[in-house]
């Protein structure tokens, strides 16, 4: 017999285990994505970047079917709670947004520069990464390149060899945009975070 | 979503769970054969083993899939070799983003009444509640759902399984978790599927979850399955957890409660997201945070 209950029954004093996450597969494609996806703000607009980049496989080939979300503060770096995400007006910024790469691997996201949540603090955009044949999502963070003395106090970029730190930091493009490319495995492999203290998978050995 | 929606605009991936990447897998013999469920098992056998062993001595039961899972082949390349790097979330990570009525309309709960008929099948309701790792219920946030339809064929172009297509079923739905965390589709039952993971490898029948949580770190996507499905000993993505108890957690319960008379099987399922790493105001704790609009 097994346990009766995925009824889960509420109790306040006691955790609950989380239920297991998935691979997303391949067939996420007419499901997930939804028309201006990618636009946190209209292309074009006062203020608007591009933020683009390609997911490579540990051979180094572009991996084709990948998904990318972002979250992030505005410019002001005010942590906005406005709903509208799916349905873009184009006007309101929500601070979310999806984009899933095309053929080779590239994604594409129109945003702003995030701001510093605290006055001194390291701007980044919170990202969640997903793809088939990835057992589950990983997260990790897109760090703005200038500002060396807020990125040398972050408390995530100090605790980082600076090879692997570099993984975490965009590149400015000459048009104001930002490339950054996600490395699932191997050379330059991107850091990947565990916000649980390992508790939550022991995937991290 | 169902109105606006072109195959051809939205896939964009070029590979299909059909494709094995077999070509990447460094070959194992001189001579390429065919793998099968038999060598899979093997080695499916050999890792469940070596965890009940690691479970004997004491070692903590493991409750989230191995990102290292060569029994799936599409991750050898695609698993982070590194650990994952210890992080307190800050600030934007302890937020998540808003959803509410103006992005899901509440017939997208309904995955039966897109079209103009009504799809084959077996029509199910599949219900539960979203809860955060301490019981507290995930108010006002999204969940997104998508499905093969009864035999088992997604509306996919790269789908390439030789089962018939239902014009009256897309397989794709989205609601809004309510006060107390819950949500309800309306869909059908879907089919097992084949894929080319090896020979003869098939999919038990399960439903594509996407959830969101009061805080970014508790994103979620995941796969909800059909009790007492014999698929599940033979396949590496639900294996891929290899802690029994974990397994379970993505296997709804058939609920007579929610079946509906001359109308309806119900299926209960509850979804626990990672504990809350904020600090929750008396307020956000009672759940008066997110959209409650009924
Ligand atoms: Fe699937």
């Amino acid at each position: 017999m097994r346990p009766s209950g995925r009824k889960v029954t509420t109790m306040s004093d006691s955790k609950l285990t989380a239920t297991p996450g998935q691979t997303v597969g391949p067939f996420y494609g007419y499901a997930l994505p939804y028309e201006k996806d990618g636009e946190l703000l209209a292309p074009g607009s006062p203020g608007s970047i591009r933020l683009q980049g390609t997911v490579y496989d540990g051979a180094g080939h572009p991996v084709p079917d990948a998904l990318l979300e972002i979250w992030q503060p505005d410019a002001e770096g005010e942590i906005v709670q406005r709903t509208g995400s799916l349905v873009r007006d184009g006007y309101t910024f929500t601070g979310w947004g999806r984009s899933s790469v095309g053929y080779s691997g590239v994604y594409t996201f129109t945003t702003v520069n995030p701001g510093p949540t605290k006055p001194g603090a390291a701007p980044f955009i919170a990202v969640a990464v997903f793809a088939r044949g990835l057992m589950n999502r990983l997260f990790t963070r897109i760090y703005l390149p200038e500002n060396q003395e807020a990125l040398a106090a972050d408390p995530l970029l100090s605790s980082l060899d600076p090879d692997r730190r570099q993984t975490l930091i965009a590149r400015r493009d000459p048009d104001g945009g930002l490339t950054w490319d996600v490395r699932l495995q191997g050379e330059g492999e991107t850091v990947f975070l565990d916000f649980d203290g390992g508790a939550a998978g022991k995937e991290s050995r | 979503m169902p109105e606006n929606f072109k195959a051809e605009t939205y896939n964009a991936d070029s590979l299909t769970e059909d494709l094995s990447d077999a070509a990447e897998v460094p070959p194992k013999a001189a001579t390429p054969r065919v793998e099968t469920q038999a060598d899979l098992s093997a080695e499916l056998k050999a890792i469940g083993d070596a965890y009940a062993a690691k479970l004997r001595s004491g070692d903590a039961p493991e409750i989230q899939p191995r990102l290292d899972f060569a029994p799936y082949r599409s991750s050898i390349l695609r698993h982070p070799t590194k650990s994952l790097h210890h992080a307190d979330p800050e600030t934007i990570e302890l937020y998540s983003p808003a959803f509410g009525h103006q992005d899901v309309h509440a017939l997208e709960s309904d995955l039966t009444i897109q079209h103009n008929g009504e799809p084959q099948g077996e029509r199910i309701i599949v219900a539960g509640r979203v809860l955060d790792g301490d019981g507290r219920p995930v108010a006002g946030q999204l969940v997104e759902i998508w499905q093969a339809n009864a035999s088992g064929r997604y509306i996919h172009k790269r789908d390439q399984h030789p089962a018939p297509i239902d014009p009256q079923f897309t397989g794709v739905g989205r609601c809004i978790t309510g006060p107390d965390g819950s949500y309800r589709f309306i869909t059908i039952k879907p089919g097992a599927y084949p894929w080319k993971n090896h020979l003869n490898a098939w999919r038990p029948a399960h439903i594509h979850f996407s959830l969101f949580g009061s805080e970014f770190t508790q994103r979620i996507v995941t796969q909800m399955y059909f009790p007492g499905d014999q698929l599940f000993p033979l396949d590496p993505i639900y294996q891929s957890i290899v802690d029994q108890d974990a397994r379970d957690r993505l296997v709804a319960n058939y609920d007579h409660e929610l079946t509906e008379p001359e109308w309806a099987l119900g299926y209960n399922w509850d979804i626990v997201l990672t504990g809350s790493k904020r600090t929750w105001t008396e307020n956000e704790a009672l759940g008066a945070e997110g959209d409650h609009h009924e």
